[in-house]
């Protein structure tokens, strides 16, 4: 039957076998590793740190190169992330390096919200991934993973102990992103002064529950050299990309009236350190762990809220397109309602202009009555004053013509008369 | 006796036929140096940054005492929402029989929380208490025990880290510019070569000019003080804002023991010149400028305020008709409370209407025209 066929096989995977000769699959590694190299490896750098600390500093030191980056200003209202990327090249192996730096980080006088785009930028690389993982046709290999795999946390010397802006800042990015601490500026910190500032600094990210990256301890080929980097958290660094000069060598340094700190030295700084463990030691470690921890918490969690559930191994894949249909049902529904609702709204918007104009045109037709009885009325006037004046007319001619009748008789009569009347005159 | 002595030879060493023209005031300092020592000085320094930039290590380094003995520094959870306190450490130190009451007020908290929104408040509102204080005293019946609380200086920390000024510096020194002389310094200058010195403090001397801050000027050289004193001064004025480093150690450097730093890669000297402007500070803080800062303290910011002071007082009191009462010290509350009010409120009707009225009347000359 199935289960005892299966444990048949289970008991013979566990037999170990002698090979009779070389057969050649102890090459495996170096087949996968000379397909990664040339695929090119890929590495994020976030930065987190006030403006002027010496972000830049850092990089340019720690890859022995310049990035350009312009200095940036103290005014800024918001924090802004500014990602740049570099191909790099070294004996064969190209890697694409994105380093991102948040500028204007701390220069705000209320601070309450600094670390909301740096959050913000983390997620929404996580996001671009996962929906590349969704896609139908996708092309994984292919893809410029931008998802960040480290952070450096540049903490200031103040001597004392972490800024409270810090630690709000790394409690809420340390399950995102693995954070390494490191002091800045370490050239103002004298030796017991740092002993201090690093056991004051490791005990309260560790009272609050801040989870820093801790250098992997399994593999025994690195476990010794990790578990004592591991107690010298965080890192005090010192980056220069000027030189100085030390007996005889130029050397990376800065160069001060009362002696010269060289970068490289392991007395002076932590920086060896540093890259030696970002770098050389652990680099594939931090993308692992980036790709298995805290990508796979923020696509569970992203999924969850999507409404995905786990409902078993078996039917994980049915669920997933169960809920995929439903979820699409749902939106189909959604969006028919709105264009309902749409509709509606037009509907009821065109009743109402309707509605507005015929009141208009009753309007219009009101008044062109009126003004159409107004006429009227006047017209009939003129015709009255008309008539009057015909009257008058009329009777002043019929005057006109009674007087001159009038006139015309006198005349005749008075003409006879004078006549008379100057005989006698003459007479 | 040695201080008698000393004023004695400072009488102007004249041949006998000139001492009878001569009256005697010349000795008039030396009967102020007298007066002053028996009376003693006073000076009180208000210390502001944020936490850690050496603010208490520079005040040890100054006065070269410990003024703070058992501090509580504060964790950085605790410090999330803190708000700034006020803290006052007085010391009486005396140096050749001049005796110094030292007080030394800190700002434990400015700048540490995450919301620094108006953080500056409780420092200025203690300034302006310490004036209203001394206001109080002075228009007082009894005046002979007058205790100077006011803040004669401020030394504003600004941290090396960035590129220059950061806003809440800007917005604290605009703040605190009209009330008390501001001297902006540079903290732990150990950490930036000499040319970056030099850039971040033309770029603080920038900045302070492009935003307007008046931060305390040194008096101008008269032209009849001898050269050395002339090129001290100019070299005090190029060199604002100092950046210092301060000590708590005494550390054996180059054969002497001083106050000094040690690192893996040699030893700062605080009180070496090319090291640092400790030195300078110390001389124009204590050794030329106490005195003026003083003066510009009493004579400029507390006139001001006073100015002010009274000028609210007599608003408060009424507007034009009423004669300003000789003595408007204290806002008694008076009956007359009252009525004064009454009078203000038909004073603002007054004034409505006739506004009203005048726009009345210009509405019909409009309209004639």
């Amino acid at each position: 039957m199935a289960t005892s066929e299966v444990d048949a096989f289970a008991n013979e995977e566990k037999r170990t076998l002698e090979l009779g000769g070389h057969v050649g699959f102890d090459s495996l590694p170096d087949q996968l590793v000379s397909k990664a190299s040339a695929q090119g490896f890929c590495f994020n750098i976030l930065c987190v740190g006030e403006t002027g600390i010496g972000k830049s500093t850092l990089m340019n030191t720690l890859f022995n190169t310049t990035f350009e980056n312009e200095e940036a200003s103290h005014y800024g209202q918001m924090v802004e992330l500014r990602p740049h990327t570099y191909e790099l090249r070294e004996s064969n192996v190209n890697l694409k390096l994105t380093v991102v730096h948040t500028v204007g980080f701390g220069d705000q006088i209320n601070k309450e919200q600094s670390y909301k785009p740096i959050l913000e930028y983390i997620d929404a690389q996580f996001a671009k991934f996962l929906e590349e993982e969704l896609k139908i046709k996708r092309s994984l290999f292919n893809y410029h993973d931008t998802r960040i795999h480290i952070c450096l946390y540049f903490i200031a010397p103040n001597g004392h102990s972490l800024k409270s802006l810090d630690l709000v800042t790394m409690k809420k990015l340390d399950s995102k992103v693995n954070i390494i601490p490191v002091i800045a500026k370490a050239d103002t910190v004298s030796r017991n002064e740092l002993e201090k500032l690093k056991i004051k600094v490791m005990s309260e990210l560790v009272s609050n529950g801040v989870q820093i990256y801790q250098f992997p301890t399994e593999d025994e080929a690195v476990a010794e050299i990790n578990s004592s980097m591991n107690t010298l958290l965080p890192f005090a660094v010192v980056g220069s990309v000027d030189d100085v000069k030390v007996g005889n060598k130029m050397v990376k340094g800065r160069l001060y009236p009362w002696g010269s700190v060289e970068v490289e030295n392991e007395k002076h700084c932590d920086f060896v350190k540093l890259r030696e463990m970002v770098l050389r030691v652990n680099m594939e470690d931090l993308r692992e762990q980036t790709h298995a921890r805290h990508y796979e918490l923020y696509r569970r969690c992203k999924l969850e809220e999507m409404g995905f559930k786990d409902t078993g191994t078996d039917s994980q894949s049915f669920s997933l397109q169960q809920t995929y249909e439903a979820k699409r049902k749902e939106f189909l529904v959604e969006l028919q309602r709105k264009e309902e609702e749409m509709r509606q709204m037009f509907v009821n918007k065109v009743k109402e202009t309707e509605a507005e104009l015929k009141e208009k045109e009753k309007e219009l037709h009101e008044r062109f009555e009126q003004l159409k009885r107004m006429h009227q009325e006047e017209k009939k006037n003129l015709e009255e004053k008309r008539r009057e004046l015909e009257e008058e007319m009329n009777a002043f001619n019929r005057r006109k013509v009674a007087a001159e009748t009038l006139m015309g008789q006198a005349l005749q009569g008075c003409s006879q008369q004078p006549f008379k009347k100057d005989k006698d005159k003459k007479n | 006796m040695t201080a008698d002595s000393r004023y004695k030879s400072r009488a102007p060493q004249t041949d006998d036929g000139e001492e009878k023209e001569y009256v005697g005031f010349a000795t008039l300092p030396n009967q102020l140096h007298r007066k002053s020592v028996k009376k003693g000085f006073d000076f009180t320094l208000l210390v502001a940054g944020e936490s850690g930039l050496g603010k208490s290590t520079l005040v040890n380094s100054l006065f070269l005492t410990d003024l703070h003995k058992d501090r509580k520094l504060l964790n950085a959870e605790e410090r999330i929402s803190q708000t700034v306190e006020i803290t006052k450490h007085t010391v009486d130190i005396e140096e050749k029989g001049v005796k110094l009451k030292l007080t030394i007020v800190d700002t434990p908290g400015f700048g540490d929380a995450v919301n620094n929104t108006a953080c500056w408040r409780p420092i200025t509102d203690y300034i302006d208490q310490q004036f209203e204080q001394y206001f109080r005293d002075e228009s007082g019946l009894n005046r002979k025990n007058i205790q100077d609380n006011r803040v004669h200086c401020c030394l504003y920390f600004i941290p090396p880290f960035g590129h220059g000024l950061h806003p809440v510096d800007i917005e604290f020194m605009k703040a605190l510019q009209d009330k008390v002389n501001v001297v902006p310094l540079i903290a732990k200058a150990d950490c930036l070569t000499p040319f970056e010195i030099k850039k971040l403090k033309e770029r603080v001397r920038e900045e302070i000019d492009k935003y307007g801050i008046k931060i305390y000027q040194f008096p101008h050289c008269d032209s009849d003080e001898d050269e050395e004193f002339k090129q001290q001064d100019k070299e005090l004025k190029e060199s604002t804002p100092f950046a210092v480093i301060g000590s708590n150690t005494v550390v054996e450097a180059r054969g002497h023991r001083v106050r000094g730093r040690v690192y893996p890669w040699g030893i700062v000297e605080v009180e070496n010149p090319s090291h640092c402007d400790f030195v300078k500070l110390r001389t124009m803080l204590i050794r030329t400028h106490m005195h003026d800062l003083k003066d510009i303290t009493g004579d400029c910011h507390y006139e001001n305020y006073r100015a002010q002071c009274i000028q609210n007082m007599t608003s408060k009191m009424n507007a034009d008709k009423r004669v300003e009462s000789p003595n408007p010290i204290l806002p008694l509350s008076t009956p007359d409370i009252e009525a004064e009010k009454l009078i203000k409120t038909k004073d603002e009707e007054l004034r409505r209407m006739q506004q009203m009225l005048q726009k009345m009347q210009q509405q019909m000359h409009e309209q004639e025209l």
